[in-house]
């Protein structure tokens, strides 16, 4: 098994060696990680998409708008992904952005994971029949488990979810008055000894 | 009294990283302590009569085990070589996250020999392989064996039974990630499961060497003397390989020197010091002169420094008798402003080290504060912008803008991973190939460039933007972010001039990790000791804290 540290320095080695700079090949060698981290499959992914850049063409989207069309080629992955990482701050107020095609999308979610983070807000990515949402950094989940990550996605649509519950009103009640069976019932001598209960709090 | 730390612009410099010097805070030193109260064990000793075969000591506490398992080969005498390229030692090592299984043992029987082309898993946490030193290795076992203990003069002189080439650590060749084991109570300084690999070695060669000698005579031979075992350490060649790690890791670079600064400031603010904190500081200092005398090397550049070195430690221990009292207020404020005036950056940094020996209410709250959980500081704050990014670079990176880099003796070298072995090498420029495939570690040039294109945008354009032009330089903003929270963080030299002397990296790093007797074999490469005159396992329990000098 290879360690994380191992996927990380051999990420960031090959795409220096593809072209990228030291600095964007770093960006890599941490994604590469972070994927294979949450059970993605990133070394694999990466792999893929270079030995096609080799033969193919690939658009680099270096400012993203809220709706994004490459007329030709479909858009890098990792130039995408680290635009969106360092605009993501112009891009929240966006809430919705979409993408016409984007290659080896697989690559472009831990850029979006810790955009995430840095904002503080659950995105979601969808296209086609996939869905992956990112959660601070702190895990992906995803409705394409074991499953192969399409090549290409269409269609692409980032959202970023704003802070919310994703539960009903209803439930929480229901649940807290389950939690109240937990309280004891005070007495009039240990309301007076609480905190906060002395005649004065100018003292 | 308020007392500055040191400006890093003046302590980051390698010619002053390249005097620095063991101390308390070195990662060996604060190893013995954490583990000082933990079970070791012999578990498994099965050398043939030669003494090869598998041995396996280990450390614990509770239900947490570390285990060495050593494996000692028969080897060719034109096989052994120090260099990092070579493909056989007389004995190869691991420290395991537990206790091995039988099957552990077979397998690892059969990747740690094999070293960097072997795999390893996440079980195992080290991996190192070491040499005999075979002028006193054989000699120590024919003392030995004919019952007499070997000769001192040659003991003292080499200092230790094996050298190792290479210890390695955190996710290489397959072993644990870091992330595994960072949040355990005892890994709460760097390093130190690789100083707890070396602290084993040391004592397998000396229950190897007794192994060898009763085999090869029974009835007459001895075991070699504790007093000796003491006074011999684990030799180590270390070249290139560790000099990108203090660029690559800048925020744990940072944290090494900050917790040296600040018990100097701490210790220089001290108003008055007590009878017996001046009685460990003056012991410690004059039985360090002997280590100054015995510090053997051939290389011309040490053998100044050491004489340099002995000079000022004399000056100074004549100023400490002549003219100095402990007297008076802030003593070591005093002493401090007094060896900058008089001494060398050897001497000082020699001893600001021992001014740390009576202060383990300054020093160990200090060491759990040497890690750093580095990927925290890694995305770069895109929001802020270019008027930002220059104030930090003309703050922090002022001397390394007045480099010319136009010079060719400016640029005259680059640094590169050899393709054979995958080490980090360095190259003149102008000379070999290959200076397209540089590594990134030429920072003071980058940053510079950096500055140079800052000055031609507009000072509100955020860095997001910036970057979208400029992402050969991404590595550089990184960094500059990066110093901006973490100001000892970065070497303030040019590590690409034609008088840099890479061993001073190598010096800084070492000295960190408590090595003695710095012995440059070239400007590239050098040999030290570890753990010469540490307690031997069985004395932990209860050993002397200033050891490192009272052997």
């Amino acid at each position: 098994m290879k360690s994380l540290s191992e996927i990380d320095t051999t990420s960031k080695r090959a795409s220096k060696a593809i072209g990228f700079s030291w600095g964007v090949a770093e960006e890599i060698g941490k994604s590469v990680r972070l994927l294979e981290l949450f059970g993605l499959e990133g070394i694999k992914t990466l792999n893929r998409y270079y030995n096609l850049k080799i033969k193919e063409k690939f658009e680099n989207l270096e400012l993203i708008n809220k709706n994004n069309i490459s007329k030709k080629y479909p858009y890098c992955p990792i130039i995408l992904g680290i635009s969106f990482l360092d605009q993501i701050r112009n891009l929240e107020k966006f809430e919705i952005i979409t993408f016409n095609k984007i290659s080896f999308p697989l690559l472009v979610l831990p850029f979006l994971s810790r955009s995430s983070e840095i904002i503080g807000k659950k995105i979601n990515i969808s296209f086609e029949k996939t869905e992956f949402l990112l959660n601070f950094n702190v895990n992906i989940s995803s409705n394409l488990l074991n499953k192969n990550c399409p090549d290409i996605a269409n269609n692409v649509e980032i959202k970023i979810i704003d802070n919310k519950d994703n539960f009903l009103e209803q439930d929480w009640k229901s649940l807290y008055k389950l939690s109240e069976e937990t309280f004891v019932e005070e007495t009039d001598s240990s309301k007076k000894g609480a905190a906060g209960a002395g005649l004065t709090d100018n003292d | 009294m308020q007392v500055l730390l040191r400006s890093p612009n003046k302590i980051m410099k390698l010619s002053k990283l390249g005097s620095f010097h063991q101390s308390k805070l070195s990662f060996l030193r604060s190893f013995l302590d954490e583990f000082k109260d933990w079970e070791y064990k012999r578990d498994l000793f099965d050398l043939d009569k030669k003494g090869y075969g598998t041995v396996i000591y280990s450390f614990k506490k509770k239900e947490r085990v570390y285990s060495l398992i050593c494996f000692a080969n028969e080897i060719d005498e034109e096989d052994r070589s120090d260099r990092v390229i070579a493909t056989k030692w007389d004995a190869a090592f691991t420290l395991h996250d537990g206790t091995p299984s039988k099957n552990d043992i077979e397998r690892l029987r059969n990747e740690v020999p094999k070293q960097e082309i072997g795999r390893l898993s996440y079980k195992e946490l080290t991996l190192s392989r070491a040499n005999k030193s075979i002028r006193i290795f054989n000699h120590v076992v024919d003392s030995l064996s004919k019952g007499n203990q070997p000769d001192l003069k040659l003991i003292e002189k080499v200092g230790y039974l094996y050298r190792t080439t290479a210890v390695y650590g955190s996710g290489k060749f397959g072993l644990a990630d870091r992330f595994r084991i960072k949040n355990r109570e005892e890994i709460n300084g760097p390093f130190r499961l690789e100083m707890m690999l070396v602290y084993l070695v040391r004592q397998f060669t000396f229950d190897q060497v007794n192994h060898i000698a009763k085999s090869k005579n029974p009835r007459n031979a001895v075991k070699l003397d504790s007093k000796i075992c003491k006074k011999l350490g684990i030799g180590n060649s270390t070249g290139l390989g560790m000099a990108p790690f203090i660029v690559n890791h800048p925020t744990l670079l940072n944290n090494w020197i900050l917790s040296r600064e600040i018990a100097l400031k701490k210790i220089r603010e001290i108003k008055i010091i007590k009878s017996n904190e001046i009685k460990i500081f003056k012991n410690s200092l004059s039985n360090s002169i002997k280590h100054i005398t015995s510090w053997n090397t051939e290389s011309e550049y040490q053998q100044n420094k050491i004489n340099y070195l002995l000079k000022d430690v004399q000056k100074f221990l004549k100023f400490l008798e002549t003219k100095f009292t402990f007297g008076a207020s802030y003593p070591f404020n005093e002493i401090y402003l007094w060896l900058e005036q008089n001494t060398g950056d050897e001497c000082i940094e020699y001893i600001v080290s021992m001014m740390m020996e009576p202060f383990d209410y300054i020093i160990k709250p200090l060491i759990s504060q040497m890690s750093s959980e580095e990927d925290l500081y890694f995305t770069i704050p895109t929001h802020r912008t270019v008027k930002n990014l220059k104030d930090i670079i003309e703050k922090r990176y002022s001397d390394i803008l007045k480099i010319n880099f136009e010079k060719e003796e400016n640029i005259k070298n680059f640094w590169f991973i050899s393709k054979n072995k995958e080490e980090p090498r360095y190259a003149n420029r102008f000379e070999e190939n290959g200076s397209d495939l540089e590594q990134p570690l030429a920072i003071a040039r980058d940053i510079k460039k950096l500055h140079g294109q800052i000055l031609i945008s507009k000072v509100n354009l955020t860095i997001d933007k910036f970057l979208i032009k400029n992402s050969d330089l991404r590595h550089v903003v990184r960094r500059a972010f990066v110093i901006e929270k973490f100001p000892y963080s970065e070497i303030q030299d040019n590590t690409i001039g034609e008088k840099v002397i890479p061993i001073d990296m190598l010096r800084l790093k070492l000295s960190f990790f408590g090595a003695l007797k710095f012995d440059p074999r070239s400007d590239k490469w050098l040999r030290i000791s570890m753990f010469q005159g540490a307690p031997l396992p069985n004395e932990l329990k209860n050993f002397d804290q200033q050891w490192i000098y009272n052997y």
